[in-house]
């Protein structure tokens, strides 16, 4: 192999997005029949370089040869004109057109639009590689992995023979996932190069023959998959051999504080997103909640902070005294006015949990602008909040007036889980708490949510690291498919137990 | 060594921030930079020195002191409408029916003033006329936002047409109460008794509107940057997941503050029908609702800075038809003058959030 | 009785400045362009044919010497160059420079009826010529001949052939704008612009350059709205403001043929219809009502607006991405 000749030979790629340095001097080879997996944490700079290649962006600094032959890739044109295809993980797609519509758009294939050849033509490719769609459903009909299938065969169908995946199984149930695994082997095998960008150890070992490795945006290493293990692998993505050690004191005197009984929530097309759910979380523990993304874990939290309609069941607040309240049907406000504090950290921070283009003062007010009686706001408090919470949580920031969005992901998150705990909550719901952050921020996080827990908080958690979960929760709620799979307590349990929950009850319920 | 890559020619960025002079900077230029554009139109057209010309204008506009009181009336009125616009936009409804809904205020104002004449006294005339015009705003721009709130209905389009309705109903008055028969427009309404008229403060006619303005762009300052309703609507139209998240009711304020949009038009056509002009026509706003949109844009959605800015395109308009008397031209050319200076104030502001980097010219390359 | 015979043809010929205006806006919306622009468009479209026609008909040495190919294609040189440079300008301030197109179109039409009544009022003053008004009656003669046969076939001429030609090449562009926008790769490329730029540009597709085109096009088949109107319908003669709120009225089109140019050869006559309604429907003396009557476009378009978005069925909703600019390398 080492005298082939790479179909993508990447050297010195630099790129900046302003004060971030995204991609540093990265080094890359991309070999036809071989599935590369490059891996790397949350930030490290894994879409950003493949987006290079993909035309999204233009590098900063650096070459790229494909086939021995120095190009230059402007745009997704330049990109498809030298095979190179891209699978997003926000799907490319116009929900509006049919799936033959989005795969022939930006072709330039002469003779008029006939759309039935071109379905013709996806059919061909469907059967060469197994893949099932209807060539004239539209998208918004679609399915999540079907609108995947629809990007896949796009990309074929204009010849690509480079192939690029960002994080394909994110949204896939296991039995969709390994569908995708034996096309991308047909595909291999028929000489395409093919690499996937992703932060998931079993997928590279299961999957690939070499991975490349990338952290904080620099070049680490690659080596083909059969001579490393996971350690290795883990230690190269974080830098140093981590033994997580993340501390886990014993609940102090737990007590039911939110009581989930027989929750079945539809989104609003009508896919059923939770299925008959029930759990208890206590105060002075931390419940995690596992499971691959997707399946219930946004929706449960939404619909415990009032956020989410319900079809049926219950979720119950239980005050010190035993007493029960109904929070379904109730929207946030209703639920504080209650006397119910109850804290969200929300996936979308910048999206959802902040206001990007308010400074670090305004975003502290969300929570407190209706105190007090006046018509008018008051200013001084939030503004010692977001002193405090700037001084107490180490938010690198240049002042309390920088609009959050100018702050690293790492910082924003700290100002987000800062202003939810500066109410001293009785319930903290946290998603993805330490996603795209580094380890010394996630730690800060695990730390803030530990003291919650201390003080007898009841913290629910909802995570997508096992190895965190395994560390971090005093018991684990496993979902799957909408469907609670299991819980089991944090101490002791075995990670491949836990992941073995994740994906069993999905067998019946993916091929809906 | 390898060849320089060949990225693309002008690379453009987003910026950061600008400190403020240089957003300030920049917006200057562009109006000196318009000023000059505006200057070879006029003199191709005119043939006159252009410096002329300016002088012309700013006699125009300030001339005499009728002539300053008059700007400074118009500007109240045009600064009255786009107050009112302003909630709107900060929640980013786009409503671009003020035309109808200061219309709706004047159609109002002129009803009580119409239908109440001798049959109640002037102060309670006044005050019905008040009320009626701020609720017939009000309504205006609540039809709309309750389409919007239930339905998402598309407000720009749905307040555009709202505009159009107006219109054809105050024509349709108009023709019911003309005044001689057939002589299809009102006229001055209750001439002799001046029933209805609006009072003079301190002797002037045109102080009172000038005045009223003044103390809603003061209210209308405090109400958006420091009550709970003002940051309620920056949230909202920041974001409205992070409104929902913290349990502001998304819907509730969106028909609050367009009701609030809609009022303050009617009080603009209170003072349009009630103090100035005394009579209604289906073009006294005279487009004025759309020029609010741009004064409000202009000023970045600052009460404050929209003084500046109202005053500026009233001073075009108000000096432009000077020039164009004073040259037996068209008054037109003032929406010429206006246009030219929006597109360039329009174009600067690309300079102010992004920043263009040219590609280096390398040296290895020749 | 209500007259159709002559009820239709008014119809027709009120409708077509609003086709026109309403099938370039259409192409341009398609884009994710929304360019409120479009009155003032259209109004340069109007007064850049007459300005054309006006220098050249004043060049004659006598009326007599005039050349009916000249008469027409001067006229409709200019109208497509005043309202090409009106597309241009929008597509630059919000395509290249990314200003809010709301503000823009805006300020477009500001500048664009103003430049209309302006040289529409000063025209004859500025060349110094010798003539009372605007009244380019050789050219329109031109503009509104209808075809050699229309007289001889009763109602059926009346209805269908008493139109001049810039009529049926309003149907003809509308249809073939249906076409392009439903069949052809360009149509199905322009569309996907307008739903999500973001997916056009990662398949390949220059956004930029589709919002250019289609928005230019756009313009120029609304400009051709405001010539047909003056040369036509109002018999060459230009007065200020006479054109009117049509072009609001040919956005409104827009939304109530739910972006489809082929269904605006039909509604444009139903709101052409609807606009001079009131002129065939008794009232009596009561004008007032007359005025409310003129309502019904609008009302009707408003019904419609809230109607579609009350199915909320995703064919019939304005391009996901219309009124924003594109930015590529948006984080």
């Amino acid at each position: 192999m080492d005298n082939k000749t790479p179909a993508v030979r990447m050297r010195n790629i630099t790129k900046t997005f302003g004060p971030v340095v995204a991609n540093d001097k990265v080094w890359l080879d991309i070999y036809r029949g071989e599935i590369l997996a490059l891996l790397g944490e949350n930030g490290s700079g894994k879409t950003t370089l493949m987006n290079m290649l993909s035309g999204i962006y233009f590098p900063d600094e650096g070459e790229i040869s494909i086939d021995g032959k120095e190009v230059v890739i402007r745009s997704p044109k330049d990109a498809f004109d030298l095979g190179i295809g891209m699978i997003h993980q926000h799907f490319k797609l116009v929900d509006v057109l049919s799936a033959a519509e989005n795969v022939v758009l930006g072709l330039h294939e002469p003779g008029r639009l006939d759309l039935e050849k071109v379905a013709e033509r996806i059919r061909g490719i469907c059967d060469a590689y197994g893949f099932e769609v209807d060539p004239h459903q539209k998208i918004y009909d679609m399915s999540v992995s079907q609108k995947q299938t629809v990007e896949i065969i796009k990309v074929l169908y204009r010849g690509a023979d480079i192939l690029i995946l960002d994080e394909p199984t994110a949204v896939l149930t296991p039995q969709e996932t390994d569908k995708l695994f034996a096309v991308l082997r047909n595909m291999r095998n028929d000489g395409k190069a093919i690499v996937i960008i992703t932060h998931k150890l079993h997928e590279v070992e299961e999957l690939s023959d070499r991975v490349a490795i990338l952290r904080h945006g620099q070049f680490i290493g690659d080596m083909p998959t059969k001579k490393t293990n996971a350690q290795e692998m883990t230690n190269m993505m974080v830098g140093h051999a981590v033994s997580l050690n993340i501390d886990r004191p014993e609940p102090v005197d737990p007590k039911p504080r939110i009581e989930v009984k027989n929750l079945t929530v539809r989104s609003i097309d009508g896919v059923l997103k939770l299925d008959d759910v029930s759990f208890t979380a206590n105060s002075g523990e931390i419940l995690g909640i596992a499971g691959i993304s997707g399946c219930g874990q946004k929706e449960l939290l939404e619909a415990i902070a009032g956020l989410q309609p319900t079809e049926s069941g219950s979720i119950c607040y239980i005050e010190d005294n035993g007493e029960k309240e109904e929070l379904i049907g109730k929207d946030p406000l209703a639920i504080a006015d209650m006397g119910v504090s109850l804290s969200f950290v929300p996936e979308d921070r910048l999206g959802m949990g902040l206001v990007g283009n308010m400074d670090l003062a305004d975003n502290m007010m969300l929570r407190s602008f209706r105190r007090g009686k006046g018509f008018f706001t008051d200013r001084k408090s939030p503004r010692k909040l977001a002193q405090d919470v700037v001084h107490d949580l180490e938010v690198a920031t240049p002042s309390i007036s920088t609009p959050v969005r100018r702050l690293s992901g790492g910082n924003v998150q700290k100002v987000l889980v800062g202003r939810e705990i500066a109410s001293a909550p009785t319930v903290l719901l946290t998603a993805y708490a330490v996603r795209g952050l580094d380890i010394n921020s996630s730690y800060t996080i695990y730390d803030l949510i530990n003291r919650q827990k201390k003080a007898g908080v009841a913290v629910i958690y909802v995570g997508e690291d096992l190895d965190v979960l395994l560390e971090l929760a005093d018991r684990i709620l496993v979902l799957c498919g909408g469907k609670v799979s299991g819980i089991v307590e944090g101490r002791g349990a075995k990670k491949r137990d836990v992941g073995m929950m994740m994906t069993r009850l999905g067998g019946n319920k993916a091929d809906e | 060594m390898n060849k320089q890559i060949k990225g693309p020619l002008v690379h453009i960025v987003k910026r950061g921030n600008m400190p403020w002079y240089g957003a300030w900077g920049i917006r200057a230029l562009a109006i000196v930079l318009a000023l000059v554009a505006c200057a070879l139109v006029t003199t191709v057209t005119t043939g006159e020195n252009p410096i002329q010309v300016y002088a012309a204008m700013i006699d125009g506009a300030f001339g005499t002191a009728r002539k300053t009181w008059i700007t400074f009336q118009n500007m109240s009125v045009l600064l009255c409408i786009s107050l009112a616009v302003t909630p709107a936009f900060r929640m980013r409804f786009w409503n671009i029916g003020a035309e109808g809904q200061t219309l709706a205020g004047c159609l109002a104002t002129a009803a009580c003033m119409i239908l109440l004449a001798d049959k109640v006294p002037g102060w309670f005339m006044i005050c019905t006329m008040i009320l009626a015009s701020i609720a017939a705003g009000a309504v205006w721009g609540l039809i709309p936002a309750i389409f919007k709130a239930k339905w998402n209905t598309n407000e720009t389009l749905f307040t555009l047409m709202m505009n159009y309705v107006a219109t054809q109903l105050v024509a349709y008055f108009v023709i019911l109460w003309e005044v001689p028969k057939g002589a299809g427009k009102i006229g001055i309404i209750n001439q002799s008794s001046e029933l209805g008229w609006l009072p003079q403060l301190f002797g002037s006619k045109y102080l009172l509107s000038i005045v009223v303005v003044a103390i809603v762009t003061v209210l209308m300052y405090l109400y958006l940057n420091y009550t709970k309703h003002g940051y309620e609507i920056a949230v909202v139209g920041e974001s409205e997941r992070t409104a929902r998240y913290v349990g502001i009711k998304v819907e509730k304020v969106i028909i609050r503050t367009m009701a609030l949009s809609g009022a303050v038009c009617g009080l603009a056509g209170l003072l349009l029908v009630g103090g100035i002009n005394h009579t209604v026509t289906t073009s006294i706003v005279g487009g004025r609702g759309f020029t609010a949109v741009m004064v409000s844009w202009l000023a970045k959605f600052d009460p404050i800075i929209m003084i500046f800015t109202s005053l500026l395109l009233v001073f075009l308009e108000r000096g432009a038809s000077e020039i164009s008397t004073d040259f037996g031209l068209n008054q037109s050319f003032s929406d010429i003058i206006t246009g030219i200076i929006l597109f360039f104030i329009i174009g600067c502001e690309f300079f102010i959030n992004y920043k263009i980097s040219f590609r280096k010219a390398a040296g290895k390359e020749d | 009785m209500f007259d159709l015979v002559s009820f239709i043809p008014r119809a027709v010929m009120q409708g077509i400045p609003l086709l026109l205006g309403c099938t370039g806006e259409t192409l341009t919306e398609k884009s994710g362009n929304l360019n409120l622009g479009l009155p003032g468009v259209m109004y340069v479209g109007g007064i850049s044919g007459v300005i054309g026609s006006f220098l050249y008909e004043q060049s004659l040495t006598s009326p007599e010497a005039i050349n009916g190919f000249l008469a027409v294609s001067i006229p409709l040189a200019c109208c497509l160059l005043g309202s090409l440079l009106m597309g241009l300008l929008y597509c630059f301030l919000t395509v290249t420079l990314r200003a809010n197109q709301n503000v823009t179109g805006l300020a477009m039409t500001t500048f664009g009826v103003g430049f209309g009544n302006f040289f529409g009022g000063s025209l004859i003053k500025l060349t110094d010529s010798e003539v009372p008004s605007i009244a380019l009656s050789a050219t329109s003669a031109y503009f509104s001949r209808s075809l050699p046969f229309a007289d001889s076939l009763g109602w059926f001429g009346q209805i269908f052939l008493c139109y001049g030609f810039l009529a049926y090449v309003a149907i003809v562009i509308a249809f073939i704008c249906a076409y392009v926008l439903k069949r052809t790769r360009v149509g199905l490329q322009l569309r996907a612009v307008g739903e999500n730029p973001n997916t056009a540009d990662a398949a390949g597709i220059n956004v930029n350059r589709y919002k250019y085109v289609a928005t230019c096009v756009g313009c120029m088949i609304a400009g051709l709205g405001g010539l047909y109107y003056v040369m036509d319908y109002a018999c060459g003669v230009w007065s200020n403001d006479a054109f009117g709120d049509r072009g609001w009225l040919a956005l409104a089109l827009v939304i109530f043929t739910i972006w489809k140019p082929n269904v605006a050869v039909f509604a444009s006559i139903l709101f052409g219809g609807l606009y001079i309604l009131y002129l065939f429907i008794p009232t009596g003396m009561n004008l007032a009502v007359k005025e409310l009557y003129k309502m019904l476009p609008y009302v009707v378009t408003i019904i419609v607006l809230v109607i579609s978005s009350m199915r909320n069925k995703r064919e019939n909703q304005p391009p996901a991405s219309l009124g924003l600019a594109y930015f590529r390398e948006e984080r």
